[in-house]
């Protein structure tokens, strides 16, 4: 195990680096300098921004300092539209609003899609089993942009029940509608893979002769049929992941929360490359991980494996 | 001597019976296709998607770059879905027609879906399947390339190309053209290895025929079925891709227009009352989604029976 665990860091460290070039080569293709606005500045305060920045020394150095930076001292420089504040502090603000809620809706979609396919299988063909395919199959179309604005409309605008924006940590209401619009249409995607595996596994031999020995149906749904079910649904959690960080843009827009996609986004428009590098890599860096985890996890529950 | 034209009229049917009988297994899947209610009502409605893609703009009596001066500033009231006036879906909040941008976003949305689709067929397929006949090193060094690939936050890098390199539609083809590949080029690499010991191929190899050329005329042709039901599912990925990114205001520009574009615009006014703005939009989405997921779905089951 620890081996395997090597072996995939191994394949992560250099794609993370590759990430972090790539996009720095990127940005320095990009036609325009984080300095060409529609007021020319003086080729003086030009130069010395350019001198400050480092941006006058040769690409392969400017790789080299950005990476000793990020890699060794997680700094990922000032940003270039506001100088007084660095992208470390812009992705900090962020960070643990994202986490929250990403967090939270996460779990909603593993929890009430894992439950939902479970209970599906059990009762296949019945009216429970066509009530959950139903709400899968409506849920895979409504993704994060189309639900936000169906929830504001509904709770926000007809009933009055919760507000439209914003965010606080102390509030829990504030976290409810981005956690159901991130959350819905993965829900949905678990409850159909759940669906699907689980039935296969309460059709094979090991669960026939759990129950042709007397065990009571729980103990064999919950000790046997459960765990191998889970492996297609764990392979699916890395894009589910991901996806959850990427939704995060729709729901910092759409909600006002502040969470790293706003940052993102802010950027974009201002053309910050400092700060979409630094959400870019350390995104990156959080999906690679992440798959670390889930491959570790499914090599754990797999004993096929081989690793 | 009398013979039976009867007896040897039914004697030749047999005979032309006999030849007609054998099913292969296309028809068969056909078969199966045809029976699946879900399937069926799926392809109906992009057919008439696809129709009103095509020839609605025909009905249009607005175009849709037109500001419809009567009703501006009182959209909210004056700008309802009506056949009266000529606008069948209302106004947009600037008083553009909503129907001829509806049409507009369902071209270039079911475009972008399409294409995004069609790069990812033919990048995919034959990366996939030169990876997986060639095998060995090469396949080692081109299979690692797609996992990093993959790992890559792959929407915040496309938004970071578009924002450096201009938002125009070409660049959003190129941005999820370079994505979309991955996951296609894995199944047909799968596929193809398990294709690539069969007799025909050893056959093929022993004639002489290049590698090149059986890729093409035998691996290909064979790996069709996986790849059309792949690319069924693909086109609305695609089109939720491009959506989510007009969506942002950072894909599909004016005065061209998407669903995501629309839809983000109907949000945005829902406020003020004028709800079909949301609603126009979001319909045409959501059933074309659903269209691609029952056919896809169909498809897969009519070519696979077993996994049923």
């Amino acid at each position: 195990m620890f081996a395997f665990i090597l072996r995939r860091l191994a394949v992560a460290i250099p794609t993370l680096l590759l990430l972090i070039v790539f996009s720095f080569v990127l940005m320095h293709l990009a036609p325009g300098g984080p300095f060409t606005g529609e007021r020319a500045l003086p080729p003086q305060v030009l130069a010395n921004l350019e001198a400050q920045y480092g941006l006058n020394d040769p690409l392969w150095l400017q790789i080299w300092n950005y990476l000793v930076s990020v890699v060794i001292h997680f700094d990922f420089g000032p940003s270039f539209v506001y100088p007084d504040r660095t992208v470390n502090q812009l992705i900090a603000n962020g960070f643990p609003v994202t986490l929250t809620y990403g967090g939270l809706s996460f779990l909603a979609a593993v929890i009430l899609g894992v439950s939902l396919g479970v209970v599906a299988a059990i009762w296949h063909n019945s009216w429970v089993d066509y009530l959950a395919v139903g709400i899968s199959i409506g849920a895979q179309v409504l993704p994060n942009f189309v639900m936000a604005p169906l929830l504001v409309l509904v709770f926000t605008l007809w009933y009055r029940w919760l507000p439209g924006g914003g965010w606080s940590f102390n509030d829990p209401s504030f976290w409810v509608m981005p956690v159901i619009a991130l959350s819905t249409s993965y829900m949905a995607s678990i409850a159909r893979i759940t669906r699907s595996s689980m039935l296969e596994v309460l059709g094979s031999n090991h669960i026939r002769t759990a129950r042709a020995k007397g065990m009571p149906e729980h103990r064999v749904i919950i000790r046997h049929a459960l765990k191998p079910a889970m492996l297609p649904v764990i392979s699916y959690l890395g894009p589910v992941f991901v996806s959850m960080i990427t939704g995060s843009v729709v729901i910092d827009i759409y909600f006002s929360t502040g969470g790293i996609g706003k940052a993102f986004v802010d950027s974009a428009l201002n053309r910050d490359y400092a700060v979409m590098m630094g959400v870019t890599i350390l995104v990156g860096a959080l999906t690679i991980l992440f798959n670390l985890i889930v491959d570790v996890l499914y090599a754990w529950i797999d004993p096929k494996i081989r690793y | 001597m009398v013979i039976d034209q009867s007896k040897m009229q039914s004697l030749a049917d047999r005979f032309v019976e006999a030849e007609v009988k054998g099913r292969s297994p296309w028809a068969d899947a056909r078969r199966r296709f045809l029976r699946n209610r879900a399937a069926m009502l799926g392809l109906t409605i992009l057919v008439l998607v696809s129709l009103f893609a095509v020839i609605g703009g025909q009905f249009a009596q607005w175009s849709n770059e037109e500001l419809d001066f009567s009703v501006m500033g009182q959209v909210a009231q004056m700008g309802q879905p009506s056949l009266e006036n000529g606008h069948y879906f209302g106004t947009d909040n600037l008083g553009r027609d909503l129907y001829a941008r509806v049409v507009q976003g369902t071209q270039i949305s079911l475009m972008v879906g399409i294409v995004g689709a069609a790069i990812a067929v033919i990048v995919g397929t034959l990366y996939g399947a030169t990876a997986g006949y060639v095998g060995g090193r090469t396949d080692q060094i081109m299979m690692r390339t797609v996992d990093i690939l993959m790992s890559i936050p792959y929407m915040f890098v496309l938004i970071l190309l578009l924002v450096m390199f201009g938002r125009s539609m070409s660049m959003l083809f190129l941005g999820i053209g370079l994505i979309s590949w991955l996951d296609m080029s894995r199944i047909v690499r799968g596929q193809t290895l398990s294709l690539k010991n069969r007799e025909f191929i050893e056959a093929a190899r022993a004639t002489g025929v290049s590698s090149f050329r059986i890729i093409i005329r035998h691996i290909v042709p064979n790996l069709l079925g996986v790849v059309a039901v792949y690319a069924t599912l693909l086109v609305p990925l695609m089109i939720l891709t491009e959506s989510f990114i007009s969506f942002l205001g950072l894909g599909v520009q004016e005065p061209l227009t998407s669903w995501g574009a629309l839809i983000s615009e109907g949000a945005g006014t829902m406020n003020y009352g004028t709800l079909w703005q949301l609603a126009f939009p979001l319909f045409f989405f959501v059933i074309t989604l659903f269209g691609f997921f029952f056919v896809g779905d169909g498809l897969r089951d009519a070519l696979d029976p077993k996994e049923r």
